[in-house]
């Protein structure tokens, strides 16, 4: 899995590229607990239209996360997933408490 | 049932192996008539069994190895996933949802294996190791129309 990360304003954009699974979550988690931290974002857009699967591990991910800017205010979204990625994105639940949209300009005019 | 096919796989305890093997066992199959749809349930499953494995079984000391047995049959596919490390104490409690030993799990691994596999067991002893037992049904949409 690649990822990059693009900061605008309080906004961390994070657009993900392949599997999340355990074998890249600690890097991942790592490095997005840093950009977070360094740059002083308290909101996070996942951009998903590039992720081809998804697990518990990938879900843990997001929702610590979640957990973590929320004690600051912060909001998280999804962009884009894909049909399998939505699927397990909503068995989860995590869907009824992180909104969804169809693209980056509808998240981040949703998120700031 | 039949054994048509049949193939073990041994790797070590390693997160990079949890790709290695929902690919392996998703190839393998495909030898039946699974949609992509149920081969994507299948990568899940066996995904979730095997980070439960490596972070759980052997917390993520890599000299340990992961077992997978796939037995082919004209009814469908079985996966047991085996591992020899520390066990679950309580397997009922550890089957709850949202049952989880770490913060930024989510607790749901037990869940997605059950919801997307037709039969599932789980043998563990405290010490002993544990031992994940799938079946999906192959055509098992349409199995249940034609009744």
């Amino acid at each position: 899995m690649q990822w990059t990360f693009q900061v605008e304003g309080s906004i961390l954009l994070v657009r993900l590229n392949g599997e999340l699974d355990l074998g890249v979550a600690n890097k991942l988690r790592t490095e997005l607990d840093s950009a977070l931290e360094n740059h002083d974002a308290r909101n996070i857009i996942f951009n998903l239209a590039n992720v081809t699967y998804i697990d518990s591990t990938g879900l843990g991910l997001m929702l610590g996360r979640y957990k973590k800017i929320s004690r600051y205010g912060g909001k998280m979204a999804l962009v884009a997933p894909q049909p399998q990625v939505k699927r397990i994105l909503e068995l989860s639940g995590l869907t009824s408490i992180i909104n969804e949209f169809k693209d980056e300009s509808e998240a981040m005019a949703k998120t700031k | 049932m039949k054994l048509i096919n049949q193939c073990k796989l041994q790797f070590k305890s390693l997160a990079e192996n949890v790709a290695f093997a929902r690919v392996t066992v998703a190839a393998f199959a495909s030898q039946l008539d699974y949609t992509l749809n149920e081969l994507e349930e299948i990568k899940v499953a066996v995904s979730e069994a095997v980070t439960n494995a490596v972070v759980h079984g052997y917390e993520n000391d890599s000299q340990h190895f992961i077992e997978i047995t796939v037995s082919l049959t004209e009814k469908g596919m079985e996966i047991k996933v085996e591992d020899r490390g520390k066990g679950i104490e309580d397997v009922d409690r550890a089957l709850e949802p949202a049952y989880s030993t770490d913060p930024e799990r989510m607790g749901l691994g037990f869940v997605f294996m059950k919801s997307f596999m037709d039969d599932f067991r789980v043998e563990s002893e405290k010490g002993q190791g544990t031992k994940v037992v799938m079946f999906k049904k192959v055509n098992s949409s349409n199995t249940e129309t034609e009744h």
